[in-house]
């Protein structure tokens, strides 16, 4: 008679698993960036010239037509209400965090019960939320609930979930997750908040910078690699070329790099080799040029061809892991 | 000490059995003191616990999905703390009793789908078996190992106002439920924990590993480690909670249909990172009718293309087998007693309720005569729908139905109205009686285990028989004492 082996080797994960741990990474760090953004554009945008910010969220997400289509006046309220609690909208937090919610449900075997209940309940309180909630300065603490909720996740995710293959699509969530982010916020605030030719030579509006750094999570850690001054190329260099914050764009191609790597390593797969091949190609870049020689040759240039390149990244996932043809 | 007894003041079981005060209960030393143990708590204590029940089960998730026009709703099924128990003397009749009706099922299901020797007999009427709508010509002639064609099997029984248990429905497809006895034990455990004392309860917890040996018992000898899959319809079904939980207990893949593919070489395969990977068997939550668009129907998202095929070439393993649903028929059901009696030369251990057949001409008049007295049934539904509760009914009600009824009579069966037994439960006004049935749940591999005890199904509404969560009813934790 044939018994349960307790040592079974365990099979491959399911293609659908690894794209729903993929996608429950990218969620949960999108919410969080998304609630980094709203607190830091709310705190910096109290002493007046404030639309431009708000406006500049909006822009952020490409989400122009469908807010203008939502709400045709760009007001304060409006943009927190689409972003926090708009379940008509893909990508504010409330749509984020259902969709992480459904990937966690469909993963529930793979998941622990712990990282399911937290979520499920950080779901059920967001779902309470009401626009009396969000108003004024409450939306600060909103946004601190939504991102110390992410950190749980992160936190519990840590200390629960094995280091298998699952962990390492959920990593490449994560990573991808975050380089899309530090992308585009570099890409969009740097334009507007680099003064025009005609105020070159005027104070440069330090605070807005600081704002920057900080909804990046990164003032701290940009402070303490750059004691005195602040200059914009300085903080984009370092969101972007940094290797040691957990957010730059170079950290999370090293990440992902590794992750990459070890799941051919360990694991035999034959895949993933033109996911590899794409982030070895950004990193090259990056370890060949400064911030001063992307600057010069076009930072917007280069984070277009940044966004290109992780997109490219993901479709070739999706070749090799979760979309595999049948008999292939 | 009159507040001792004040938890039971008001409670009147009227003339159905009580599963927790019935005289002849409080004989049994184990029940007795549980009995005594509830007591020490007042209402208001049980109805704070039954609170914190509900806000647990909704924060972990322990829900059925309801869907409406507008809205997709995660609903808890309502729990109620007060424990159903079940004497060791009882549980050793039931337990004899449910593997003797798995193993007539198993033994019907191998003959009509080979030999058919029962209808050459003439136990069963050929158009009972063969008409039927479950039956299903493509599964004639496969060989099973040990017959096992139903390896999940429920089985709903009642207990009448002499204590008597009768089974009120057999479940041979996908009968569900199981996760909410593993869960409400350990919620019981949690949250009244000081209930159960020294009394010692048969655990719940081995049910994923058994279903797991099952499952490896019936793989094909092809395969050496066989893999073990649970293919769901996915997170739209409501009892997807279900699947999530049994994949979990038996650490297995929960597929859903598009996961797997049936190659050339009539094998079934599963898409992983790795690429294709043999599946050997697959405990499925899918109807026969969604299962594989080639064989049954082709509009299915569900299923597999080639399943069918892949199971007839012995390739994989299919649990519960295709077709079994003939065997869950209200109308076979009425000759269950006969179909024990021909394959195991056994009397019945767990009796049947009194069931007229409406496609007998006897059956039928009988039935349009006392329509008023009678619960009329149609034989393919499930779920408590379609149904006439005679002595609930208004003339209009009965009216309407006669019409139905002498327009496809074969379609209907009808019993007596049983009365269900009664357990005490927390309500607003205090504890109070409301009526319960009880569904074991058996596994066969190799051989059959029964799950001590089962799921307990209350009518929250008062006075109400159904029990039916999608029409008001909730669950109790079941107890089995040990010897």
């Amino acid at each position: 008679m044939r018994t349960i082996e307790t040592g079974r080797r365990t099979g491959y994960l399911l293609a659908r698993y690894a794209e729903s741990l993929f996608w429950l990474g990218r969620y949960m760090e999108r919410a969080e960036a998304m609630a980094r953004l709203l607190s830091v554009t709310h705190t910096f945008s109290q002493d007046g010239a404030s639309t431009l910010s708000w406006n500049s969220v909006v822009s952020l997400n490409a989400d122009e037509k469908r807010f203008e289509k939502a709400h045709p006046v760009l007001t304060q309220e409006a943009v927190k209400n689409f972003y926090l609690l708009d379940a008509d909208n893909p990508s504010s937090i409330l749509s984020t965090i259902r969709m992480a919610r459904e990937n966690a449900r469909m993963l529930r075997p793979v998941l622990s019960s712990e990282i399911w209940t937290q979520l499920n309940i950080f779901y059920n309180r967001m779902l309470m939320l009401r626009p009396s909630d969000i108003a004024d300065n409450n939306v600060v603490s909103v946004c601190n609930f939504v991102r110390e909720s992410c950190q749980s996740h992160t936190g519990i995710a840590e200390g629960t979930f094995p280091r298998d293959q699952g962990w390492a699509f959920y990593q490449l969530g994560v990573h991808t997750e975050r380089a899309d982010q530090i992308t585009r916020l570099v890409d969009i605030k740097y334009h507007i908040l680099l003064p025009r030719l005609e105020d070159v030579g005027s104070p440069l509006d330090i605070s807005q910078w600081q704002a920057l750094l900080r909804a990046a999570a990164a003032y701290h850690a940009f402070r303490r690699s750059y004691p005195r001054g602040l200059k914009p190329e300085t903080v984009a260099g370092f969101l972007l070329l940094n290797q040691t914050f957990p957010r730059s764009l170079a950290y999370c191609a090293i990440e992902i790099n590794q992750t990459l790597t070890a799941l051919r390593m360990h694991y035999g797969l034959r895949g993933g080799g033109v996911a590899l091949e794409t982030i070895d190609e950004m990193r090259a870049t990056m370890a060949e040029q400064t911030i001063d020689s992307i600057v010069a040759n076009g930072l917007h240039e280069y984070l277009d061809w940044t966004q290109a390149a992780l997109m490219a990244m993901t479709d070739s996932l999706y070749r090799d892991f979760f979309s595999p043809m049948p008999g292939g | 000490m009159s507040d001792l007894n004040a938890l039971l003041d008001g409670y009147d079981p009227a003339a159905s059995y009580c599963e927790m005060t019935a005289p002849n209960r409080l004989h049994e030393a184990g029940a007795a003191a549980i009995l005594e143990r509830l007591k020490s708590f007042n209402i208001e204590e049980l109805q704070t616990r039954t609170s914190r029940v509900d806000r647990e089960f909704y924060n972990l998730g322990i829900t059925f999905t309801v869907y409406s026009e507008a809205d997709v709703i995660d609903r808890v099924l309502p729990f109620d703390v007060v424990p159903r128990v079940i004497t060791a003397s009882e549980w050793s009749v039931l337990e004899a009793g449910v593997k003797q009706r798995v193993a007539a099922i198993n033994a019907f299901l191998a003959d009509i789908y080979s030999d058919q020797k029962i209808l050459g007999d003439n136990i069963l009427p050929r158009d009972l078996v063969l008409g039927n709508a479950n039956y299903r010509q493509e599964v004639h002639g496969i060989p099973l190992i040990n017959n096992a064609y139903v390896n999940i099997c429920g089985i709903d029984l009642i207990r009448d106002q002499a204590g008597i248990f009768r089974v009120l429905e057999d479940n041979a497809r996908t009968p569900s439920g199981v996760s909410y006895v593993i869960e409400n034990r350990h919620m019981m455990l949690r949250v009244f924990a000081d209930l159960f004392g020294s009394t010692q309860v048969r655990g719940v917890d081995d049910y994923g590993m058994r279903l797991q040996q099952a499952m490896i018992d019936i793989a094909g000898p092809e395969a050496s480690d066989p893999t073990v899959v649970l293919l769901s319809p996915g997170i739209f079904n409501s009892a997807f909670f279900e699947h999530v939980f049994l994949a979990r207990e038996m650490g297995v893949p929960l597929v859903e249909g598009r996961d797997l593919y049936v190659d050339d070489d009539d094998r079934v395969y599963m898409n992983t990172i790795g690429g294709p990977e043999r599946v050997d068997t697959i405990y499925r939550r899918v109807d026969d009718d969604f299962l594989d668009p080639e064989a049954f129907r082709a509009d299915s998202m569900l299923g597999v293309p080639g399943l069918l095929r892949a199971w007839r070439a012995g390739k994989v393993a299919i649990a519960n087998a295709i077709g079994t649903g003939v065997a869950d028929d209200k109308a076979i059901y009425a000759y269950m007693p006969r179909i024990i009696q021909y394959y195991l030369g056994e009397e019945t251990i767990i009796p049947n309720v009194e069931t007229h057949l409406c496609r007998e001409p006897e059956g039928l008049q009988y039935t349009l005569d006392n329509l008023a007295e009678l619960v009329v049934k149609p034989v393919g539904e499930s779920g408590g729908y379609g149904m006439l509760i005679g002595p609930k009914s208004t003339q209009a009600e009965i009216d309407d139905f006669r019409e139905k009824l002498t327009a496809d009579p074969a379609n209907y069966i009808s019993q007596p109205t049983i009365d269900l037994s009664v357990s005490p439960t927390v309500t607003e006004d205090g504890l109070r009686a409301r009526h319960v049935d009880l569904r074991p749940f058996a596994i066969t591999g190799k051989d059959t285990w029964v799950l001590p005890g089962g799921l307990t199904r209350v009518a929250l509404k008062e006075g109400s028989l159904v029990v039916n969560s999608s029409q008001g009813g909730g669950s109790k934790d079941t107890w089995v004492l040990s010897e």
